[in-house]
């Protein structure tokens, strides 16, 4: 799950190490568009709909808290 | 907890969607954002940008209207003597004063037993001004009603903002909406909440604010955008929360008071924000996609209350003169307002798209 998140959010801005242990919100590596075409690769990715009450930024802001946000979508 | 409304033996009996003939293709505008054009180009796949349709300057909300309501008048569709009351929902009216649907009655010649009524709506316009279509509707004097939604804001949106810009769009509908002789019941509820106003708005050229040289003033936001105090601001973060928090439950209400289980209704015709928005909203509701149309934005742009309209228009067409459908409409955004009704559609007499 992890490899794919950080190739999801590379393709998305290749311009960014997403390996590094920042928040990605507050260091402006994802802003709310890109948080919208984030879930929808997500969604396709896994086969899943992230929830829209979920769609927050705090929920983008690191690697950790995207794989939680997939494990409470159904992601194993 | 809503507002509650129960009307019978009302219906839709036509509706007319008139759009400008003028298409911007979203490429043409990419190079006003502030924005990689690979990055807009994604964008533009996951909230279905595409093209949207904008008035030529100088065209006003009743040039629209007036166009659609003569090509019924003058195909047969709708009789002069029949119309008893205008209910126009606009945010872009023609002036502070007189009201817009009273210049509309003037240019169509209408008779001066005709109600005329101006009501400031937004993204629920469809549903409150069917609301006042159906109150209207009670009284035995009134014989058809005429709901227009119609809004030119385009006008009043930066074309460096890329939150607002590529969704916008102009367009009018009339909608007939008459006594039933069928025993038909339709349900509605509504909310409002006036403490969250400020997430959509125009903040100046009312009173409070009057426009001039000041206000027009070009800023940038934190985001790239450029826009002054003339333009419409819309806090996309919190409108897309307001819309996943507020819709759901809304039409589980809805669906309960009607005794309806969500896979009764045929379609959910929702108002028209963007492709992404609607697609929660479906995975929430628990309805498959292809029962709630999320097309508008791509083909026209999204045209504030009349989005509803449009997409019954564009994806119902001609197939809604011979069948009936059990529908939902939603809407939900300026005021913060969120209404819906559930009630029949079809049979209508004319269902169909011009163009201005």
């Amino acid at each position: 799950m992890r490899q794919s998140i950080i190739e999801i959010l590379t393709e998305l801005r290749p311009e960014f190490d997403f390996q590094q242990d920042v928040d990605f919100i507050e260091a402006g590596m994802l802003d709310s568009f890109d948080v919208v075409m984030l879930v929808t690769a997500l969604d396709e990715k896994f086969g899943i709909s992230i929830d829209g009450m979920d769609v927050l930024p705090e929920n983008f802001s690191s690697i950790e808290q995207i794989e939680n946000l997939l494990t409470k979508n159904g992601v194993k | 907890m809503s507002l509650k409304f129960t009307f019978r033996n009302k219906r839709i009996s036509g509706i007319l969607t008139v759009l400008p003939k003028r298409e911007i293709p979203f490429e043409d505008e990419m190079a006003h954002y502030n924005f990689p054009p690979a990055k807009s180009l994604k964008l533009k796949l996951a909230m279905g940008y595409n093209k949207h349709r904008i008035v030529e300057a100088g065209t006003n909300v009743s040039d629209l209207c007036v166009y659609g309501i003569n090509y019924l008048l003058d195909e047969g569709l709708l009789e002069k003597d029949d119309i008893s009351a205008l209910v126009l929902v606009t945010q872009s009216p023609e002036h502070f004063l007189p009201p817009t649907s009273n210049i509309i009655q003037g240019k169509l010649g209408l008779h001066t037993d005709v109600l005329c009524m101006d009501i400031n709506q937004g993204c629920a316009g469809f549903i409150i001004g069917l609301l006042q279509a159906y109150m209207l509707l009670e009284q035995e004097s009134i014989k058809k009603v005429l709901l227009l939604n119609a809004d030119v804001l385009s006008q009043k949106i930066s074309k460096r903002d890329r939150n607002s810009n590529p969704l916008a769009g102009d367009a009018a509908t009339v909608t007939v909406v008459e006594r039933s002789l069928e025993a038909t019941v339709i349900q509605s509820v509504l909310n409002m909440d006036g403490k969250r106003a400020y997430v959509l708005q125009i903040p100046a050229g009312g009173f409070k604010l009057p426009s001039g040289p000041e206000t027009a003033e070009m800023k940038e936001d934190e985001n790239g955008n450029f826009r002054s105090l003339d333009n419409l601001v819309m806090k996309g973060d919190e409108v897309f929360n307001f819309a996943q928090k507020e819709v759901p439950p809304m039409i589980e209400d809805l669906l309960e008071i009607s005794g309806k289980k969500a896979g009764d209704i045929d379609f959910y015709f929702f108002h028209q924000p963007n492709k992404f928005m609607l697609h929660k909203l479906a995975d929430k509701i628990g309805v498959p996609r292809e029962k709630m149309p999320a097309n508008i934005v791509e083909n026209f742009g999204n045209a504030s209350g009349a989005t509803i309209p449009v997409a019954v228009s564009f994806n119902l067409g001609a197939d809604a003169l011979a069948s009936t459908y059990e529908v939902c409409f939603a809407g939900f955004g300026v005021g913060l307002t969120w209404a819906a009704i559930q009630q029949e559609l079809g049979k209508l007499k004319f269902n169909q798209i011009i163009y201005y």
